[in-house]
């Protein structure tokens, strides 16, 4: 900790002069990376309740509507999804790796590794902008004139006796009914869908946004095996990013896959 | 500046650069707080604004002033202003920002450029706020109920749900760089449980803001989404629920109230022992409380839903909950008044308004155990009732600590002193002011007066009550604008301010007043204990008065 410092005479700039990235709040290194590390921990705790909310949601309407779910859920691609969390846990190693090279000193090793999670990052963000799009060709989005009854993004014919059509298809009241409903219910599901996708890809281009600079820091040399805060920092948010989603992958795509009967 | 009347001065925060670009882009936790104190008050009068035009409308039993879409947007702008704008941010942002480093023996906090990007982000949304207001308001009720938020309403909810969804991230990360600095920032010697009780509850309101506010945030961003982008989720004609929409508004918004008053007691609790001249009583469970507060506070906020369908054995367990929570405020409330028995008790004008806060906190928190009675709860529910309750708790609890915090820590900020007769008297208008606007709101709603009613032309006995608190309303109204007047009087002509005119203990009173940028000339090593009042001397207009 801090005792002898005398302060309020000198500048600002010239405090730590010999330490250009130690800030002139703080003591040591140690104080600053300490407090950075345990504001991005918090912060990610304010993310937590921050996706909360909607997770909540989604598991009071998931027991609510749970056939609606599982059938609209079935309607989600599962090859791209899992290809799709490939990606992005491939992402979580590099910024892994590039941690660890930054803890060797190895400035080309860094540097690769965090281009690579640029470049795993984006593809996640490109394959994802895929899926959305064939969700807006079947009728899929609330926004656009939504429909999963007929139509290209029919919901009902693969999933007849899990919706409970097949005992109401007699009756042309209660089938229309029925219908309505599961219109109603599903559009529940795909809202919750897009609202949690959506926060997480914007969270995920917040951080391609945050490695461009940390790519660029580690290509300007600024890291040491001493000081690497920054890229450590911006590392557990990557992380935390990639954990969102590896819970939304089995919530939103695995709802009920056995075999349709 | 005001300082220029001294002409040979030490080097201080507020002197030690000149020019607009200066305050703009400091990154010094006082100066940031003085941008705040300025901010605030503004959103504070436009706030108060919208009161004005309320209790002019309920003066009379017709509704003749306003039309019922105004008055709607009337009493909506009021408190979502007073409330996001001006409660939330207010003691933390402004007292909290200029005190916690150097009551922890730090140089500023330990995130000094997201503190200023906080009062950015702050601007930002009360910007965005005021456009909302000008292109013609919104109309929901600081609540912003689902389906009439989602579906009905054709004013401008999305612009004003933006607005307090950014305000949202400001107060993040005020809480983010508070929990921050007290674990990180302490001076050598700083232990737990020497930091001073303001530390304390300052710490339980930023876990309370960082848990509790993006919860909101992502109510609101969805309430946003259901109107632009169709989504389902809250509406119940696309299969949504409302009492969801309920329960994740409350989740944050009940907390919230103990981010306003968190705050409050932080500064009653400086005060209280200063001028008892004592220890303060109990210093573990005092810190321990707020703690507890924040904790129980996460659990009570179905204690709002009583009457909106939730289950009864939910109700229940909610209730008991709420009786819980009230158990820490009241731990709060006896230490405070065990300090001051046989303390060397003075009046000053800090002191008045402690003291004006512990007795209408009480009145608050109390009727709130009655509101959080099932049987009650349903006799009384949205009436007028809950209005005065909730604002002795938010105008009596919380206003009343700002004041009072604004006023202790005067000569600290601005290095002069305020004129002392002058305080006093506003302090005592104030709490005049104060309980003649509300205490009749009590028997109104007791007796039945709906909130959020416009025209009561079919009770005309309600009438009198009304002229009452219209009337409370304008003295209170002079008892704000007097501190204005005079503090900013002081700037200019007041008498320069010791470095420790109190005589109080705490860190920030052992650097100069207005203390100099980096806080301390040479960072503190702390060996005592907080509230060392036995062996602080009696303040000079104290020893004078005797």
């Amino acid at each position: 900790m801090s005792d002898s410092h005398t302060i309020g005479e000198a500048p600002l700039a010239v405090e730590h002069a010999d330490r250009p990235e130690l800030r002139h709040h703080f003591a040591d290194v140690e104080q600053q990376r300490n407090a950075a590390t345990l504001g991005m921990w918090w912060f990610l705790g304010t993310e937590i309740m921050f996706f909360g909310g909607m997770f909540c949601a989604y598991l009071i309407y998931r027991r609510w509507y749970f056939p609606e779910f599982a059938a609209a859920s079935r309607s989600l691609s599962l090859p791209i999804g899992t290809f799709n969390t490939t990606v992005l846990i491939c992402s979580s190693l590099t910024v892994a790796m590039s941690v660890r090279a930054a803890q060797l000193g190895n400035r080309k090793m860094q540097v690769r590794m965090l281009l690579l999670t640029l470049v795993f990052g984006l593809a996640f963000l490109g394959i994802k902008t895929k899926e959305w799009s064939d969700k807006y060709r079947e009728h899929h989005i609330p926004t656009f004139d939504y429909n999963v009854v007929g139509g290209e993004g029919d919901l009902i014919q693969e999933n007849k006796h899990l919706l409970g059509i097949d005992k109401v298809e007699n009756d042309p009241v209660k089938l229309r009914a029925r219908e309505a409903e599961i219109q109603q219910h599903t559009k529940v599901f795909y809202s919750l869908y897009f609202a949690l996708t959506g926060m997480h890809a914007i969270h995920m281009l917040i951080g391609v946004g945050l490695f461009g600079v940390v790519t660029w820091m580690a290509h300007k040399g600024r890291f040491t095996p001493e000081y690497h805060t920054p890229l450590e920092i911006a590392g557990l948010y990557w992380h935390f990013v990639d954990i969102v989603w590896i819970y939304l992958f089995p919530l939103l795509y695995l709802i009920d896959r056995k075999p349709i009967s | 500046m005001a300082t220029t009347a001294v002409s040979v001065e030490k080097k201080n925060y507020i002197n030690a650069e000149y020019g607009i670009r200066s305050w703009l882009f400091t990154t010094d936790h006082k100066r940031i707080a003085l941008l705040y104190i300025i901010s605030i008050t503004a959103m504070f009068f436009i706030g108060g604004f919208f009161a004005l035009l309320i209790r002019l409308e309920l003066l009379t039993p017709a509704g003749d002033l306003l039309t019922a879409d105004m008055y709607n947007k009337a009493f909506s702008m009021h408190g979502q202003i007073m409330v996001f704008f001006f409660l939330v941010p207010s003691i933390p942002a402004t007292l909290g920002n200029f005190l916690i480093p150097m009551m922890v023996g730090a140089k500023d906090l330990a995130f000094p450029r997201i503190n200023l990007l906080s009062w950015y982000i702050y601007i930002a949304a009360a910007a965005l706020y005021l456009w909302c207001l000008a292109s013609g308001g919104v109309d929901t009720g600081w609540t912003f109920y689902t389906p009439f938020s989602s579906q009905f309403s054709n004013t401008h909810v999305v612009e004003a749900a933006l607005a307090i969804f950014i305000a949202g991230f400001s107060s993040i990360l005020t809480g983010l760089n508070f929990v921050v600095t007290v674990h990180r920032m302490r001076a050598p010697g700083m232990t737990w449980s020497r930091l001073p009780l303001f530390v304390w509850s300052h710490y339980a309101t930023s876990i309370i803001m960082l848990l509790g506010t993006p919860v909101i945030a992502i109510t609101l961003v969805l309430v946003a989404l259901e109107r632009t982008l169709n989504l389902g989720i809250f509406d119940p004609t696309r299969g949504g629920d409302p009492v969801l929409f309920q329960h994740l508004f409350w989740f944050y918004s009940h907390p919230a109230v103990y981010i306003m008053i968190l705050p409050s007691m932080a500064v009653i609790s400086e005060i209280v022992p200063c001028f008892s001249r004592k220890r303060v009583f109990g210093y573990n469970f005092v810190a321990m409380s707020s703690i507890a507060i924040a904790a129980i506070g996460f659990l009570v906020w179905a204690h709002h839903m009583f009457v909106a369908g939730i289950s009864v054995y939910a109700a229940l367990v909610f209730s008991f909950l709420t009786f819980l929570v009230a158990v820490p405020s009241a731990i709060k409330v006896f230490n405070w008044t065990a300090t001051m028995y046989k303390g060397s008790v003075s009046f000053s004008t800090p002191m008045l308004y402690a003291m004006g806060f512990i007795g209408l906190f009480t009145i608050g928190g109390l009727t709130g155990v009655f509101l959080g009675t099932l049987g009650v709860d349903v006799h009384v529910h949205d009436t007028y009732f809950v209005i005065a309750h909730f604002h002795y708790v938010m105008v009596g609890g919380a206003v009343l600590g700002f004041l009072g915090g604004m006023h202790f820590w005067w000569p600290k900020i601005s290095g002069r002193m305020y004129p002392e007769s002058w305080g006093r008297l506003a302090a005592i208008i104030v709490f005049i002011g104060f309980n003649l606007t509300f205490f009749p709101q009590f028997i109104l709603g007791y007796v039945g007066m709906p909130r959020r009613y416009w025209d009561y032309s079919h009770m005309p006995e309600w009438q009198a009550l009304n002229v009452l608190s219209t009337a409370g309303a304008s003295i209170l109204a002079v008892g704000y604008l007097l501190p204005m007047v005079y503090l900013l009087w002081s700037l200019r002509y007041g008498k320069p301010a010791p470095d420790n005119p109190w005589q109080a203990t705490g860190l920030e009173w052992r650097t100069a007043s207005p203390p100099p940028t980096f806080n301390f000339d040479e960072i503190p090593e702390v060996t005592w204990e907080a509230y060392e009042y036995e062996k602080m001397p009696l303040p000079e207009e104290v020893t004078l008065e005797r």
